[in-house]
């Protein structure tokens, strides 16, 4: 296998009808690397997935997966990837093992080596006790934790996994999290996709924010965030305090841009790169006789450059004209 | 086990001749394997092939029995037991094409799509388990068929080219049956279909009652209906009574021939748009 960019797209367009459901998107990740794609309802995401993974071919430029064209090369792409769709595809009247293991098989592993990994996986997934059911009695996580358990059977190259902790229990979660560490860490190349930006803070080493088909921003986790702004210092006063008071001795001691939350008692004021601005801030209120009940450092949460980057410009309008 | 990806799956890049045969043949194991596990845990999706058949000798021989008369006489109890054999052959179209749309309704379709097995395995592997339940049908119409009476007055190669003209046709109705599933893929869809099309298919035919009997212009339909066709090769080949025999139509003259060409054009229509409709996109 030589030297190649695990996923690589370029331009990539699908159509369907009069719906540009993926519009010229471009994407390169490197290997061992886990991608989150970001991205509102309907921005192209599954659509994405799906073209990586050969169930849905492009209407217009080029996807490269595991170094082979998704368009020209669907057998050789399908070898070394792995997809947990964003519904499941599992077989109701077979066992969970039997699933498993009928996809190992499928996927050209020995018999023997597809049990082994089927028991590996179930146990992984703490589905020993219900592995011998038939799906059909699983509850809604157990099915979700099987269809990624079945992408996982190969330990393909590259793993597509659309919303994979959508309805599992917060352990659940906590587990699917660890194992995709795990698996990138074993330098499998992974790109998900999820609606809780906590979870694309907390795996990905870089996400894409998608919206219409494009990719509208990209960059690790912390990039982005300071990408929308950087850190605010935010000091809140007892209920006693004055706060009009405290803002404009702060105006006049360190910047002019304090902003004031009367009823939550809160004053914020950008940080800077100059150091010790805390101390500053206290002892200034100190000087002023002002007591201060609790300073925080926020960051941007990911929630912010979601909003900030797929606001959709008209609705934010008609609320501002309400 | 070591989670770091792997590099030992049994392939080559550019597999091709015997050693992709032996992958296909593989693949349609495993899931031929995957369809009966399906009727053992649903063994409901056997009455086609059991419950119906068996009914439907009890029902005809012992209800309707003696108030059918034959044209020219002959047994009635040998005479639709030939019957109930060929429909129970030619009825495979709903259960492959339930099966399909099953499948894709699941998602199960999408999961093999996106593995690296055979393209035409899972239809074939369909395929083989319900010409296993062709076979299971045939047993099971062939025993009954005995207990209430039915004998064969022909040499056992005459017996045999009965069952295996009728294993073809059920194997070309088979492939309708993709296509149909396919093509509609929800399983209510396909249910309502083959109750449509199939059910009057077969009763519209000689297997119960001689042509004879029916009005002109059912008569017609049932002259040229491929199942008359597949019956009347049946009680030909068993030597039982048929007296389609006396109808001057071609298919009934020659309903072997009849059969086999007929079996062979749906082979042709239907594999064809089979594999299409499975390599169809938007199939799911
Ligand atoms: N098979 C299809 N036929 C027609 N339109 C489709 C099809 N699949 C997707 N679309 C359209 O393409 C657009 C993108 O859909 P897609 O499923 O990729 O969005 P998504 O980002 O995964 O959304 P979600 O967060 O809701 O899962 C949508 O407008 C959708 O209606
Ligand atoms: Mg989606």
């Amino acid at each position: 296998m030589g030297e190649h960019e695990p996923i690589l797209v370029e331009g990539l367009v699908k159509v369907y009808g009069k719906t540009r459901a993926v519009d010229g998107l471009d994407l390169v990740v490197a290997k061992g690397s886990v991608v989150a794609v970001l991205g509102p309802n309907g921005a192209g995401k599954t659509t994405l997935i799906r073209i990586l993974a050969t169930l849905a071919k492009p209407t217009g430029g080029r996807a490269m997966v595991a170094g082979y064209d998704v368009a020209s090369h669907p057998a050789q792409v399908r070898r070394n990837i792995g997809i947990a769709g964003q519904s499941e595809s599992i077989d109701e009247y077979l066992t969970g093992r039997q699933n498993l293991v009928m996809v190992g098989e499928l996927s050209r592993l020995p018999r023997s080596e597809a049990k082994l990994r089927a028991a590996t996986l179930l146990g992984r997934f703490e589905l020993n006790d219900a592995a011998d059911r038939p799906t059909k009695t699983y509850s809604g996580g157990m099915r979700r934790k099987l269809d990624l358990a079945a992408s996982m059977i190969t330990q393909p190259e590259v793993l597509f996994l659309d919303e994979p902790t959508t309805g599992l229990d917060p352990r659940a979660r906590m587990g699917m999290w660890q194992l995709i560490r795990e698996l990138g860490d074993a330098g499998t190349t992974i790109l998900l996709t999820t609606q809780y930006l906590d979870e694309a803070d907390q795996l990905a080493h870089n996400i894409a924010v998608v919206d219409s088909g494009k990719v509208i921003a990209w960059g690790s986790p912390d990039q982005l965030k300071t990408q929308v702004g950087g850190a605010v210092l935010e000091v809140t006063l007892p209920a006693t305090a004055d706060t009009e008071v405290a803002a404009a001795l702060l105006r006049g001691a360190i910047s002019k841009s304090v902003t004031v939350d009367q009823r939550r008692h809160k004053l914020t004021l950008p940080t800077t790169e100059e150091t010790g601005l805390v101390t500053k801030v206290i002892r200034a209120l100190d000087a002023g006789d002002i007591p201060v009940d609790d300073v925080t450092v926020r960051r941007p949460a990911l929630d912010d450059v979601f909003m900030t980057l797929t606001g959709h410009g008209a609705e934010t309008d008609k609320e501002a004209a309400a | 086990m070591s989670l770091a990806p792997a590099a030992q799956l049994q392939h080559t890049p550019g597999e091709r001749g015997l050693s992709r045969i032996l992958w296909f043949l593989r693949d349609v194991l495993v899931l031929t394997r995957r369809s009966l596990i399906h009727v053992i845990r649903d063994p409901a999706q056997l009455a086609d092939v059991t419950i119906q058949p068996i009914m439907f000798v009890v029902l005809f021989t012992f209800v309707f029995g003696s108030a059918i008369r034959l044209p020219g006489g002959g047994n009635y109890h040998e005479y639709v037991v030939a019957g109930i054999f060929g429909i129970t052959m030619a009825g495979a179209a709903p259960g492959v094409a339930v099966g399909l749309a099953n499948d894709i309704q699941s998602g199960i379709i999408d999961r093999f799509r996106s593995l690296p097995m055979s393209r035409g395995a899972v239809l074939a592997g369909r395929l083989t388990a319900d010409l296993m339940t062709a076979v299971l049908g045939l047993i099971v119409v062939v025993a009954v068929g005995v207990a209430v009476g039915w004998r064969v007055h022909t040499n056992p190669q005459d017996v045999l080219a009965g069952f295996a003209l009728a294993l073809l046709f059920n194997y070309a109705m088979s492939w309708a049956g993709a296509a149909a599933g396919l093509w509609l893929h929800n399983p209510e869809s396909a249910q309502a279909m083959a109750f449509v099309v199939f059910f009057p298919m077969i009763f519209v035919s000689n297997a119960f009652v001689a042509l004879q009997n029916m009005p002109i212009w059912l008569r017609v339909v049932a002259e040229w209906n491929p199942v008359s066709t597949v019956t009347a090769s049946c009680r030909e080949l068993f030597g039982n009574p048929n007296p389609s025999a006396a109808v001057q139509v071609w298919p009934l003259q020659h309903p072997e021939l009849a059969t086999i060409i007929c079996a062979l054009a749906l082979l042709a229509v239907f594999v064809p748009i089979s594999i299409r409709l499975y390599r169809r996109e938007d199939l799911t």
